[in-house]
């Protein structure tokens, strides 16, 4: 096979794939309670338009968006609203404002779920307006608002739509399991995508090491037969399935520093989105389920799982057999950038598509890890996909020299962890860089802050200097008219 | 080597010397080093809380202060070590520890008013020195967090002490948990 154009550097990893991907998808049985937190994994939380108490029908709206980075959640379950209350849950922060619906077995639906009816008639203004409202946001793993990711490639004049069937990350498998049993989903959304974000053309990239998903997705292609649409088959190289990076892989350009695709005129959706969004246009269904990878050694049959957002973790732990072994971690994500879990009673968010229960035999050699000094190999410079100096940056990040950080390109890490994967010295490099962002972000914001207060006390003291003038002048006029009758007085007796 | 070759040789350098001397003598005296751009330089490494713990009306007047060296480098509580650390690198002075006499470090802090218990004085209103409190006469007044500089400022003059510092909200959304595998 001729080697296929991809993004420098980057490391194949052993997939862990066929644990989950053996079987077809399970539906979850719908949950007698479920968790639905504000904030679905961007750190912006939606605003609760429902109170305590409310009778709320599956899709209901029960939280608004009313930041661009936060999505509208809707009712996944009938039932009433028992508690509206700062939870644990699955978000990067660990903690956000949850609305608790308990079920009631009416199953009712709420009227506002109806097919689009007008969907051709709809302007890319309209239907991106329409997705905001439907909560759509990246099944991906960010949760990031499509619509806000639309709107930005309408303004920067995107002309290519990525959808992303990559799926790099070792363990996760819900994009190819979708994919193939739902390609005609897929297709459908790609093309609603494509003209919402009013881009001429749409390519779906797919790892070769999917090829019941190429297949399929190639078959929904041909019974399409959409010119604008192509397949694109990407080498199975970690990670791949980044944005910046599968943008250069598969349109062969880099998106620049500090930029967003869209400057590079291309817009980046996932597959599982694009079948989310056919859900929306066939059914008018907003954003109540997505599929989600349950798998590593601490699950009895590791699988993929339909289950509606808010679910209990546990539940969907239990639809996949249960526990076995001795699990280690709950983690969500896969094992490169997955996040440890508080427990399993957090809900499902959008952004998880994975839940992995790992065991000693999955994680043990990272746990079990010593750190020791850096040798100077350069192994880390050698797959950094961002082409960053890894060794650099960590000299600089334990000074806290920002302007070294800044000058070696610490904001384009994209936080993929193949350094510390390959560091022989086992340095934890990733968490080092992810707590220098923060520092980097906290400084910048300090910064502004300093910058407003020293020009809101200038102001200030302007204001001040100017009254005492004013206050002056008007003492100096009265003063001398005060003094002018006499003066006149003193002319007229003349 | 005769005698004259270095008779000229130390005439050229007596020479020299005495020109570049006068030079520098009257460069030193005339051109003045912009004072206005070190205050700057030097306001831009303070941390703009307005607060007045270094005993000046505010950060601009400590810069010029540091500036033509009436202030030490140590007065600046709200920038704790880090500021101490910056202005020493910036203007080549020893490095010295923060004098308790004008306050020490705090995590930091915004104001809270308790509307309940404000009644509409108005005389936190001209404390702030960055216009951080709306508020009119017999109307509840409220701070502007993002704005607050955390200074204290407003504390004395409240009658009836209904404003307290609470710990300012974080400024990143980025949170930096480990790696779970």
């Amino acid at each position: 096979m001729a080697a296929r154009p991809t993004f420098p550097a980057g490391l194949a990893l052993d997939a862990h794939k066929q644990q989950a991907c053996g079987t077809p998808i399970v539906e979850l049985p719908l949950p007698p309670q479920v968790v639905l937190a504000l904030d679905q994994g961007t750190g912006y939380s939606a605003e609760p338009v429902v109170t305590v108490g409310e009778a709320v029908a599956a899709g209901t709206l029960v939280a608004h968006a009313g930041h661009p980075y936060a999505s509208a959640v809707h009712a996944s379950l009938a039932g009433i609203v028992v508690a509206i209350e700062t939870r644990e849950a699955a978000v990067p922060s660990g903690r956000s404002v949850c609305i608790v619906i308990d079920g009631n077995a009416s199953n009712r639906i709420d009227d506002s779920v109806r097919p689009v009816a007008d969907l051709a008639a709809l302007s890319p203004d309209e239907l991106v307006q329409r997705l905001r409202d439907a909560g759509i946001a990246g099944l991906g793993g960010a949760g990031f608002p499509t619509a806000t990711k639309l709107a930005y490639a309408r303004n920067l004049g995107a002309h290519t739509l990525v959808l992303n069937g990559a799926e790099c990350e070792p363990w996760i498998c819900c994009d190819d399991a979708l994919m193939r049993s739902a390609a005609d989903d897929v297709v459908l959304g790609a093309l609603i995508l494509r003209r919402a974000a009013s881009a001429e053309r749409c390519v779906i990239a797919i790892e070769d090491d999917k090829p019941a998903a190429i297949a399929a997705v190639t078959s929904a292609i041909e019974r399409l037969r959409d010119e604008a649409l192509t397949l694109a088959v990407v080498p199975a190289v970690y990670p791949q399935g980044a944005e910046r990076q599968l943008i250069t892989a598969v349109v062969g350009v880099e998106v620049p520093a500090g930029g967003l695709p869209a400057d590079a005129g291309v817009v980046c959706q996932n597959v599982a989105t694009a079948a989310a969004v056919a859900h929306w246009a066939t059914r008018g269904e907003p954003m109540l389920s997505r599929v989600v990878t349950v798998t590593g050694s601490g699950v009895e049959h590791p699988g993929n799982v339909r289950a509606p957002i808010g679910a209990p973790l546990a539940a969907l732990i239990a639809a996949s057999g249960g526990y076995r072994d001795t699990p280690l971690r709950l983690i969500a994500g896969g094992s490169m950038t997955g996040r440890a879990l508080p427990s399993d009673e957090v809900g499902l968010t959008k952004s998880m598509n994975c839940i992995f229960v790992a065991t000693r035999d999955d994680i043990g050699s990272r746990l079990e890890a010593v750190e020791v000094p850096c040798i100077r190999c350069g192994d880390c410079a050698g797959v950094c996909p961002a082409g960053l100096l890894p060794q650099q940056l960590l000299r600089a990040a334990h000074a806290d020299a920002h302007d070294t950080l800044r000058q070696l390109g610490l904001s384009d890490c994209i936080d993929c962890g193949l350094c510390d994967y390959v560091c022989p010295s086992q340095i934890l490099l990733a968490d080092r860089f992810r707590d220098a962002r923060r520092r980097l972000q906290e400084a910048a914001a300090m910064a502004q802050k300093a910058a407003d207060a020293r020009e809101r006390h200038g102001l200030r003291k302007r204001r001040q200097q100017e009254a005492a003038t004013a206050e002056q002048q008007t003492f100096e006029s009265v003063r001398d008219r005060a003094r002018r009758p006499d003066d006149d007085s003193a002319g007229d007796s003349n | 080597m005769n005698a004259g070759a270095i008779l000229i040789a130390v005439l050229v350098a007596a020479t020299l010397a005495v020109t570049l001397g006068v030079a520098l003598g009257w460069a030193a005296a005339r051109i003045e080093p912009n004072a206005d751009s070190l205050v700057e330089r030097i306001d831009a490494l303070l941390p703009q809380t307005q607060c007045g713990q270094c005993r000046y009306p505010g950060c601009r007047p400590y810069a010029a202060a540091i500036a033509s060296s009436a202030a030490e480098i140590d007065r600046c509580p709200p920038g704790g070590e880090a500021t101490v650390r910056a202005l020493a690198e910036l203007l080549d002075r020893a490095l010295r520890p923060l004098d308790p006499e004008f306050g020490v470090p705090k995590p930091a802090q915004v104001a809270w008013i308790d509307e309940a218990r404000c009644i509409g004085c108005a005389r936190c209103l001209p404390a702030c020195p960055v216009d951080a409190i709306v508020g009119t006469s017999r109307q509840m007044h409220t701070v502007i967090t993002r704005q607050c500089t955390g200074c204290e400022l407003c504390l004395p003059p409240c009658p009836v002490d209904c404003i307290e510092l609470r710990p300012a909200p974080a400024v990143s959304r980025r949170y930096s948990q480990p790696r779970a595998a």
